[in-house]
């Protein structure tokens, strides 16, 4: 369904009778050259861009529930490319390139608003960090500035910046990052590759793949059995379970993450901010909630709801940072499985078995990346070779040691 | 959380830090096994949704090391045990 100034005029006038669903409810065909398992961001993109970029066709996305259900519709909505290291940077640099242009390309409002992303620092050694990784930043064809405290200041007068313990002495601001209305790109790449013929299956759940001679045959799902040359697994928080039908354990164990909205208040966070010392990130919505987060709860859940001492650490960072929301109220939480690598770092990569791909292992870091991981995925899926963003993302780094930890913590998921 | 230590009775899961599943108790003989082994045993996990046996070690109590027994989907745990029983049942020295 397309939208325009006159059709709104035309719906408001006759009762609004004449809306069409924004895309079809196909039935499963037998057989599809690609079967998506997941229609969340990174799936919808995938599928939007092997059709739209690579040429393909017989595409279907599998969706156990309803698009957009999962991590897309449960995220903190930030968007940015702000990493050090060389696995990473480059691919989450082309990630945000892709946001700047994406609502021309899906022709659908998405509400890309890029108001800036600052990382504050606290010491002379987290200074050197942002400066090294800023450089980085810069080397890779991002956008990086480092602010003084005064510059900080100037954008954000009422912070707390003499805290005794952690006092604010600058920032690492990029510009080009901010916040996505993230519903939004779930369907605007529903829309997109609905259009383009791709076949969007909801409330069907993959309960097998069939596996034959080392080879991909198909997926055995709650509404059948689907025939696929190639199947491409983008489940998030479920990956272990989906990936278990092929018989393999994934570096990646499931754990929750929180998040939070306050009351809706008066405009006066106009960017994104980090609070560096604690773990503490916050933005305000177009609605006036600040919306924030910070660490995961830190054992293995796939419950999408999680525990009060996590609420309240969050928001003791809030209150370190900024003492003025200290009335504000807490609106909503809500909790999301985060498909925790590690490393910390993504994989997209083929499998043992022949026609079998994995996107997965996104972290608390998946939705920035939606853009980036569809086209790679993609590109991975139509040519079987990796893009050159995305070739380090591979399943046999552990082995190789070449662990792309971009916090420096150790191979351990509730760490990063 | 309400974890129920066997020796400290009833503790806030926020005074003990998370490590993971608790096969990681059988860590492979470091002077025979292969690489290969070692990246399983290191990096690959169950990651199941429903019962999971995991060690929980309590820094701000006794500083004990715990297997729970806790359901993935609903948090529930049904058992805890001290991960020094666990290891010498399996036939570990310590």
């Amino acid at each position: 369904m397309r939208f325009s100034a006159l059709k709104i005029l035309k719906e408001a006038l006759t009762g609004h009778k004449g809306w069409q669903p924004m895309w079809r409810d196909p039935v499963p065909q037998a057989e599809y050259d690609y079967v998506i398992v997941g229609g969340g961001g990174h799936g919808l993109a995938t599928a939007y861009y092997l059709a739209k970029e690579f040429g393909q066709a017989r595409i279907a996305v599998l969706e156990k529930g309803y698009l957009g259900g999962g991590n897309v519709g449960r995220n903190t909505t930030i968007i940015r490319s702000n990493y050090l290291l060389d696995g990473n940077e480059p691919f989450y640099e082309f990630s945000l390139k892709l946001w700047e242009g994406l609502e021309q390309d899906f022709n659908f409002n998405a509400m890309v608003s890029q108001r800036g992303i600052l990382n504050l620092i606290h010491t002379d050694a987290a200074r050197d960090a942002a400066t090294r990784r800023g450089n980085a930043m810069l080397l890779n064809g991002a956008d990086a500035e480092l602010l003084t405290r005064d510059q900080v200041r100037a954008m954000y007068p009422w912070l707390n910046f003499d805290n005794a313990r952690f006092p604010i002495k600058g920032g690492l601001l990029q510009r080009r990052g901010g916040t996505v209305r993230h519903d939004a790109v779930a369907w605007g790449y529903a829309r997109g590759a609905d259009m383009r013929g791709v076949d969007l299956i909801q409330n069907c759940e993959v309960t097998g793949l069939r596996i034959e001679g080392g080879r991909i045959r198909g997926v055995d799902t709650t509404r059948g059995h689907i025939g696929a040359r190639k199947v491409g697994v983008a489940v998030a928080g479920s990956s272990g379970k989906v990936m278990s039908y092929a018989g393999m354990r994934l570096p990646i164990e499931s754990h929750v993450l929180q998040a939070f909205v306050s009351e809706g208040l008066k405009p006066f966070i106009d960017g994104v901010m980090t609070f560096g010392a604690g773990h503490f990130y916050v933005s305000q919505s177009d609605k006036g909630g600040l919306v924030f987060g910070g660490d995961i709860d830190g054992y293995n859940s796939y419950a999408q709801r999680g525990n009060l001492p996590v609420i309240e650490d969050v928001i003791e960072g809030g209150m370190a940072l900024m003492p003025a929301i200290g009335r504000a109220r807490l609106l909503r939480t809500w909790g999301g499985i985060m498909d925790m690598s590690m490393d910390g770092s993504p994989i997209i990569d083929k499998t043992h078995v022949d026609g079998l791909y994995f996107n997965g292992g996104w972290c608390y870091g998946g939705f920035k990346a939606t853009p980036a991981s569809g086209w790679c995925f993609a590109h991975l899926l139509a040519r079987d070779e990796p893009h050159k963003t995305a070739a380090a993302y591979r399943f046999d780094r552990f082995l190789r040691g070449a662990m792309i930890d971009e916090k420096g913590q150790g191979a351990q998921p509730n760490l990063h | 959380m309400i974890i129920n230590h066997p020796i400290l009775g009833p503790r806030d899961a926020a005074e003990f830090v998370y490590l993971g599943d608790a096969a990681l108790i059988n860590r492979p003989d470091g002077m025979t096994a292969s690489v290969e082994t070692f990246h399983d045993y290191l990096y690959l996990r169950d990651n199941p949704a429903g019962e999971h046996r995991e060690l929980w070690y309590h820094e701000q109590g006794d500083r004990s090391w715990l297997v729970v027994t806790r359901n993935t989907v609903t948090h529930e745990i049904t058992k805890v045990e001290l991960a020094r029983d666990v290891a010498r049942a399996q036939g570990r020295s310590k």
